[in-house]
């Protein structure tokens, strides 16, 4: 076997209070497609970034061979001049200025000092091209959709001459399509012996393409795993195998058992929508939710599944509040009661909560701590209804509209311990926790409010696999306690193993209604896929 | 102390806290609080430097009350401005606001003979109407807020001009002055202190006091993390002593300035509001993260609103005790008043970006910049080198902020 391109020994770096990374080993091989797997929190970002330099060489302990050579990168551009390209989750494109200058930002093409803009064009263009991206380099990124700008960030990669390209989590923003583009052209540049690591959640992805996954857990290297001996082998390790090395056992049960809600009112409806019409923001004549009935009965998961685009988001966020577009048409009823939700607090005050898909954007305000986040949609509310359920805590707000700290404490404590968030404290601040935690913390305020409807928007995006069987058992309890949910994911073998009812959508319309006794990924995906016919 | 609840699926995963010692529950209060700590400890330096170098001038009873009565109008600008940064946004126009308003109230006192009370009713009016004007193109029309007060910095100087015609008007009634510069009067027999301050010492001490074994009584009821009974007894034992050396300092002269009433008024007022109220929380929640607040249902137009509306007060009210303690209604009063206070605001611990800061904040950064003044004055520093001194402290104390946050990491 050839010697490895990259090495890294003993890679041990601490942060203030934690050992985020010890004693990690990492190797790849010249012209290999290289997984790091881990739950949330195993250390996959912090390894990267001491390889690619954004923790200096100095800050941690080990040592980094690269093709050979011992190297001691001390910032991001000296990574860089080696062929170490990283690629971060959120990407890093200036929206208003064109792909062309993206693509050699902080590397322009240059004569005698000025842009020469030919040379810059040409260039880009070619690069384009061997991305396989159909667009003109003078387009504004801010024009182009997020899997085209991870394309562009791709050509940025290769202006440099890239070596080995780091990708963290490609694919947790693309759709089906614009994945397996992407998966592609990762494996095309493979066989130019560029040479890649990919941090990802998504396993079936894993299988797909690299050919060795290393572990991560606790900070700690746990195995390397082959999974295809040459490219054109079929991948020899299971998902389950994975799993097994992430979580540190076997994971028999990937959804919890369903725990059906016998309450007197079962089967009552909680949410019935009807005729929702709503119009693109700005652009007027688009229509983006077109004419969706559906409902939701009491202790009841029902699931939306559909595409990139189809609509879903856009009908949850203008259901609740009009938070999105322009509203055409559509009634609202709340177990029973007709209701109008022109503004989210309306909403909120009539039963129904939403979890957004961006909790970075749209759930927390990561500069606060755990406390107040998980307070916050509670403040208002909590006088008319005071909370009974699942959060059973008791309102802490006075009847002048006054908080009481401790109470509020004392509440978001016991939600910091029954969601099981992982911080020493619930005065942490929530932008330091991981993803998963996050999650929990955005959800943890939504049940505290005490809905009657919880609209769950891609609750497990970005989450590993221990967390997402977490999220999966709130979920189920909220269904069990009578709540209504809509469950709206990307990922049909949740939505298959959760759900007891599954509407599709497609370009704006519900498109089917199966059943849970019905519903296979194929049926779905046949129901996700049926567009208008263009006459 | 807490007990961690293990993780159902694996116990072996992810860093668990660890039983905290109360040694690690103090520093991570401390670390919570490092910008505020920290400038709580720079005010104490300051002031024992200046204590020594001025030859025990600064602290006495005169100069503390001096003290105190210069700086009262920008501590009331500081504290506004600190909720305007938390939200976010930020006020260019209160220097010309203050100037606007001392105008007006000394149009309405000296050349229309009203009586001060009324005329201190109408001018805090005037400021919540201004702070409603810009709020109103902020909240609801949605220009930036930099943009809509730098109109207003312009807008209300030249209004005071106008309303002025160019001229100073005084005197104020002495009813009016004595806001900036009385004392509470003095009652009862003669001590050698100052008696009802005396009281209002003793007063102040036991609601601290009553607050904390409140507090500690309450947490220890919903089974919170509280401080060892040592440390705690130590921390009351220190507010204590705090609250007496002032008080005796300020009663052997002539007692507690009515500044400083207000000032302590609108200190517990507004420190309550922002930390307990639900508007103050969704004041925080807008500054951090305004979309995500505006989905957990914060009115953000309404509050955004309200806060230039309290603004626009708070710089009435420093308009006013400012031409109190001038005595006239000047044109060129209050320059500069708007960057004094943004500075108070960030050597205090707000963040550019919101969501961050305290009242108390805003007001150690207030005392800070005051003692400097006080104490360059007092030996002999010129202006010119002041400023330079302050922009320094500025620079010094931001910067601080920022390596801390560094160093602690993300």
């Amino acid at each position: 076997m050839s010697a490895p391109l990259l090495e890294m020994r003993g890679i041990t770096k601490t942060f203030p209070g934690v050992k985020a990374l010890s004693d990690v080993h990492l190797s790849v091989r010249p012209g290999e497609i290289h997984a790091i797997c881990g739950e949330n929190g195993a250390g996959k970002s912090t390894l990267m970034k001491v390889l690619s330099g954004v923790h200096p060489h100095g800050s941690y302990d080990g040592e980094i061979l690269f093709e050979g050579e011992p190297m001691a990168f001390k910032d991001i551009r000296a990574s860089e001049r080696h062929g170490i390209v990283i690629i971060h989750q959120e990407l890093a494109l200036v929206p208003y200025l064109s792909i062309a200058e993206n693509i050699f930002l902080g590397n322009e093409q240059t004569r005698r000092g000025f842009i020469d803009w030919n040379d810059t064009l040409r260039r880009a263009s070619a690069l384009l091209k061997r991305v396989g991206l159909r667009e003109k380099p003078q387009t504004p990124v801010s024009d182009i959709g997020v899997g085209k700008q991870q394309l562009v960030e791709i050509a940025k990669a290769l202006s440099k001459e890239v070596k080995l390209l780091i990708l963290d989590e490609p694919t947790a923003a693309l759709n089906d399509d614009d994945s397996a583009k992407l998966l592609d052209l990762i494996v095309e540049l493979r066989g130019q012996g560029i040479a890649c690591i990919i941090i990802s959640h998504k396993l079936n992805e894993i299988r797909q393409i690299t050919d060795t996954v290393t572990i991560l857990r606790d900070g700690r290297t746990i195995e390397s795993l082959t999974v295809r001996q040459a490219p054109s082998d079929e991948a020899r390790l299971s998902e389950d195998r994975i799993i097994r090395g992430m979580v540190g056992r076997d994971l028999d049960h990937r959804f919890p058992d369903r725990t059906p809600y016998e309450g007197a009112d079962a089967g009552e409806l909680a949410l019935a929508v009807s005729g929702w019409t709503v119009r693109h923001p700005v652009d007027h004549q688009r229509t983006v939710v077109d004419d969706v009935s559906l409902t939701v009965r009491r202790g009841e998961i029902v699931g939306i599944a559909g595409l990139m685009g189809a609509g879903r988001t856009e009908l949850a966020m203008s259901v609740f509040g009009r938070s999105y577009g322009q509203y055409v048409a559509g009634t609202v009823a709340v177990n029973g009661r007709p209701v109008v939700t022109k503004t989210v607090p309306a909403a909120v005050d009539a039963g129904i909560a939403y979890v957004t898909e961006d909790r970075k954007r749209y759930g927390l305000n990561l500069i606060d701590n755990i406390n107040r986040n998980v307070s916050l949609a509670s403040l208002p509310g909590m006088r008319r209804r005071g909370a009974g359920g699942f959060s059973g805590f008791g309102g802490f707000v006075g009847f002048v509209g006054f908080v009481d700290e401790h109470h509020e404490r004392q509440v978001s404590e016991r939600y910091r311990k029954s969601m099981n968030i992982k911080a020493p404290t619930v005065f942490e601040q929530v932008g330091r926790l991981s993803g998963g935690n996050q999650q929990k913390v955005v959800l943890s305020k939504w049940i505290h409010a005490d809905p009657e409807v919880l609209i769950l928007d891609e609750p497990t995006r970005g989450i590993d696999v221990g967390a997402k069987y977490e999220i999966y058992t709130v979920i189920d309890k909220l269904a069990a306690q009578g709540k209504a949910v809509l469950f709206i994911s990307s990922e049909l073998p949740e939505l298959l193993g959760m759900c007891d009812r599954i509407y599709t959508m497609a370009e704006g319309r519900l498109t089917g209604e199966v059943t849970r006794a019905e519903a296979t990924q194929e049926v779905l995906m046949r129901h996700m896929t049926k567009t208008r016919s263009k006459s | 102390m807490t007990t961690t609840t293990t993780p159902p699926r694996d116990s072996s995963s992810a860093p668990r806290p660890a039983a905290r010692s109360a040694g690690a529950l103090l520093i991570e209060s401390m670390r919570a609080n490092m910008r505020q700590y920290g400038m709580l400890i720079a005010l104490a330096f300051i002031v024992v430097l200046f204590q020594i170098w001025t030859d025990g001038t600064l602290l006495l009873p005169n100069n503390v009350s001096n003290l105190i009565q210069q700086n009262g109008y920008i501590l009331i600008l500081a504290i506004g401005m600190m909720i305007v940064i938390i939200a976010g946004h930020i006020d260019l126009s209160v220097g010309s606001l203050v100037a606007f308003v001392g105008a007006m109230s000394a149009v309405m006192m000296v050349k229309h003979d009203m009586p001060w009370v009324l005329a201190l009713v109408l001018s805090l009016l005037i400021g919540a109407v201004a702070g409603a004007w810009q709020g109103f193109f902020i909240a609801y029309v949605g220009i930036p807020s930099f943009i809509v007060t730098l109109a207003g910095m312009l807008l209300f100087r030249g209004l005071t001009q106008i309303v002025l015609e160019g001229q100073s008007l005084a005197p104020f009634p002495d009813g009016f002055q004595n806001i900036a510069k009385g004392f509470i009067p003095e009652m009862g027999p003669y001590t050698q202190y100052h008696n009802p301050t005396l009281l209002l010492g003793l007063a102040t001490i036991a609601f601290l006091l009553f607050r904390e074994w409140r507090d500690r009584k309450r947490q220890l009821a919903f089974e919170l993390d509280v401080l060892p009974t040592g440390l705690w007894v130590a921390k009351c034992v220190a507010m204590t002593a705090a609250v007496v050396a002032f008080t005796l300092t300020l009663a052997s002269f002539h007692g507690v300035p009515v500044v400083m009433l207000i000032m302590c008024g609108l200190l517990i007022a507004l420190g309550y509001v922002m930390r307990n109220a639900v508007v103050g929380r969704h004041v925080y929640a807008l500054g951090g993260n305004k979309a995500a607040a505006k989905l957990s249902g914060v009115k953000d137009k309404r509050v955004t609103f309200l806060v230039f509306v309290n603004m626009g007060v708070l710089a009435a009210l420093a308009g006013c005790v400012y031409a109190a303690r001038l005595n006239a209604g000047t044109p060129q009063a209050g320059l500069n008043f708007e960057l004094e206070a943004i500075a108070a605001s960030f050597i205090g611990g707000a963040s550019m970006s919101g969501g961050v800061g305290t009242v108390m904040g805003a007001v150690i950064g207030g005392l800070v910049l005051g003692v400097l003044n006080n104490g360059m004055s007092l030996v002999g520093i010129g202006t010119d080198y002041q400023q330079v001194i302050k922009g320094l402290v500025l620079l010094a104390a931001v910067g601080f902020d920022v390596w801390n946050k560094r160093k602690v990491g993300r």
